[in-house]
């Protein structure tokens, strides 16, 4: 009886598991053989041979460490900084109850906004054109400084702009979880921590912040993962050869391998995706490994 | 410590736009609680008590009237320098702390002189542990303990500060019917220990019947009644108060007082010496006595013989309810092919309502209750109530 009911369920199951094991787990195959072997070539389907040989290459590309590089920074700087502001304001818009449901729907924006329009809007900011230098360095320049340029000036400057995007871009989802997993801490722990006269920095380090736990830890996996894989949002601000900008993501160089300027190497993109696999690998089992042994309830 | 609430009354303001207008929560109570008593509050949801809880400790400040424990008007101090200890229906014990951590943290907030070392907490922890039996499971974290220890923790935590008045929202409505007479048994054991004036609340009339000195009966934020519970029972001071307290339930008949006789249609039950009136009777079901000749006839729908007692079953037109229930003993026969049985009334399980107003017509042969023991009285004094010592605790059955 059981035996037939697991056949079934496995019946059942077979559309899903074919369609899977054919456009997820066959091409991660497929990647991770190309990434041994030795200048693949799509159109006559050879290589020379087998080996590490691409991972050395694309360690010692400059172009690879560069994007290394901008990722770690931008993983590293974004992640705290977006969940810690979300954190911060969520925690403003739980206190004012009344204004509370506007406030979402004003956070929640951009969120649904197209990436273009929000694309614009980063233009406006921080693009110099012809006729403006963009809204941040009128600003500069109205308290005294000199213009930067944002989209072609120093890396220090370029930088800034791909991590501000970046927060603003992952903000409203945070805000969005936050606020809720706020709400939904019962009311009644913090009546009894008032009877109890505590502070109230004490009741947001000892209760709130406990509780809402669970998903500040979502949020921070994901945020990595997501800031990992950034790509598309430095096309839309510095065009496509990030290369040449100094801009670009380790997503960045798979693409520019396997379709950019430089394109044409499948054994070399494969390798840096695998690469980029490995460490989001290791810092998600970090971080679960981290969130198990920190308070469970 | 006595605790006077004096004209106290909560309105709330609306809520939203759309949920129009005031809601008066709790309405010019009353009340001087006892040193040192265990004080049901009881009625049904929405009727104010969670409010007045609220009012007492604080966590509400009164549109009106004042608060005193003791001597000491606490109507404008904070919750935590007035000294109560509150337990919540859902015990609100912080999930990612262990009891110890549970039971400490309210120690942890002491400030200036008062501040305590480690130990001495957790010294003071351990011994509230003990009080509600829990000090095995100090470590453990409250998803691995059952609702009733959780309860018991809430609890310990709740005493830890030595509170002057401890005040319990449905503390039992979130256990299964066991646990729940366990626990409100240690309640009152506690208690007695402590020594603590308490405020029990609940919409459980046997609850409330069952473990308190005294009970409050309110409805729509109004208190409706003030007394021992069995005094309560057996002399609702109103229709309301008649209806919520018992189980089986009051029979409640639509009846009228006409040449100094109670009718229930034509059925004269018994004297009733007032002016002629529609009213509302209404008989508790250990109030019926079964008798050939009994003036109040009833339809017969079925007798169920259950050890020492029998209920029958059966119907009237006037009865508010589709049927009556009456109680007597099982020593009693009934024959239960009859399509019909008579009833004679006992008057002192008979009470009469005005129609409008729905408060009580006293004949004037009622018999002022007298507890067994020195019970407080509402309106005595709390001196005197705190010397009575511990009332009768148990309501005696029906
Ligand atoms: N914060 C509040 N704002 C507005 N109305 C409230 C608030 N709290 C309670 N009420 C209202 O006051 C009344 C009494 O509530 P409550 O004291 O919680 O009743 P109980 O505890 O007896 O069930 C209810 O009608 C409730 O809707
Ligand atoms: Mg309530």
């Amino acid at each position: 009886m059981l035996e037939k009911n697991n056949r079934k369920a496995w019946l059942y199951l077979l559309p899903a598991m074919l369609f899977l094991g054919a456009f997820m787990v066959y091409p991660l195959v497929d990647v991770f053989v190309y990434s041994f072997e030795e200048g693949y070539n799509f159109a006559s389907q050879s290589f020379f041979g087998t080996g590490l040989y691409n991972y050395r290459y694309v360690l010692r590309d400059p172009y690879f460490m560069q994007a290394v590089k901008n990722t770690f920074i931008l993983v590293i700087i974004t992640v705290p900084l977006s969940t810690g502001i979300a954190l911060l304001i969520s925690l403003g818009l739980n206190s004012i109850k009344k204004l509370k449901e506007l406030y979402q729907t004003v956070f929640f924006l951009p969120y649904v906004t197209n990436t273009l329009a929000v694309g614009l809007v980063f233009m406006i900011l921080f693009k110099k054109t012809a006729y403006s230098d963009g809204l941040i360095n009128l600003l500069i320049n109205f308290f005294g400084g000199s213009s930067v340029d944002f989209i072609d000036g120093p890396y220090w400057a370029k930088m800034f702009v791909m991590c501000f995007y970046t927060i603003w871009v992952v903000m409203p989802f945070k805000i969005l979880i936050l606020t809720s997993a706020l709400a939904s801490v019962n009311e009644d722990y913090y009546k009894a921590a008032k009877v109890d006269g505590t502070a109230p920095f004490r009741i947001f380090t000892k209760i709130t912040l406990p509780m809402i736990s669970p998903m500040i830890f979502y949020l921070v996996i994901t945020g990595f993962i997501g800031a990992f894989k950034a790509y598309s949002d430095v096309v839309a601000i510095f065009g496509t050869d990030l290369n040449a900008a100094g801009m670009n993501t380790i997503v960045g160089y798979v693409y520019d391998m396997l379709y950019g300027n430089s394109g044409g190497y499948p054994s070399f993109a494969s390798a840096a995706a695998l690469i980029l696999f490995a460490i989001v690998l290791t810092i998600t089992c970090i971080n679960l490994l981290v969130s198990a042994n920190s308070d469970n309830f | 410590m006595k605790v006077v609430l004096d004209h106290l009354t909560k309105i709330y303001p609306p809520r939203n736009k759309k949920d129009g207008g005031f809601v008066t929560a709790v309405n010019d109570f009353c009340f001087e609680i006892p040193d040192g008593k265990l004080i049901g509050l009881l009625g049904p949801s929405g009727c104010g008590k969670s409010t007045t809880l609220n009012l007492i400790s604080g966590l509400e400040t009164p549109t009106s009237g004042r608060i005193f424990f003791g001597k000491d008007d606490v109507t404008e101090l904070p919750p935590e320098n007035r000294g109560v200890g509150l337990v919540f229906q859902n015990y609100a014990l912080y999930p990612h702390m262990t009891v110890m951590q549970n039971i400490t943290f309210p120690l942890e907030n002491l400030k200036g002189a008062d501040k305590l070392s480690k130990e001495q907490m957790e010294e003071k922890a351990l011994e509230a542990a003990k009080m509600v039996q829990i000090e095995k499971l100090m470590d453990r974290k409250p998803s691995q303990m059952s609702g009733g220890q959780q309860q018991r923790v809430a609890i310990a935590r709740a005493l830890v500060k030595r509170p002057r008045v401890l005040l319990l929202d449905e503390p039992l409505s979130n256990l299964d019917a066991r646990l729940r007479l366990q626990t409100r048994e240690e309640i009152r054991r506690i208690q007695k220990e402590t020594g603590i004036t308490t405020i029990f609340v609940t919409h459980d009339q046997e609850e409330a019947m069952s473990i308190t000195d005294m009970i409050v009966v309110m409805e729509a934020g109004s208190v409706r009644q003030i007394g021992h519970p069995q005094e309560v029972y057996e002399d609702p001071k109103n229709l309301f108060v008649a209806k919520f307290l018992g189980t089986p339930a009051i029979n409640v008949f639509e009846g009228r007082i006409s040449g100094g006789k109670l009718y229930i249609g034509d059925d004269a039950v018994m004297d009733a010496p007032a002016p002629d009136q529609e009213v509302w009777i209404g008989i508790r079901p250990e109030g019926f006595i079964p008798a050939a000749d009994g003036p109040l006839r009833c339809r017969l729908r079925g007798v169920e013989v259950m050890g020492r007692d029998t209920s029958i079953i059966s119907e009237n037109d006037h009865c508010q309810s589709d049927t009556i229930r009456s109680i007597i003993s099982s020593e009693i026969r009934v024959d239960r092919n009859s399509p019909e049985v008579r009833f004679a009334v006992k008057p002192n399980r008979t009470y009469v309502f005005e129609k409008e107003s729905t408060e009580r017509i006293y004949f004037g042969w009622e018999t002022p209750y007298s507890p067994n023991e020195d019970a407080p009285s509402c309106a005595g004094s709390g001196e005197a109530a705190a010397q009575a010592g511990a009332g009768p605790t148990k309501a005696t059955e029906a």
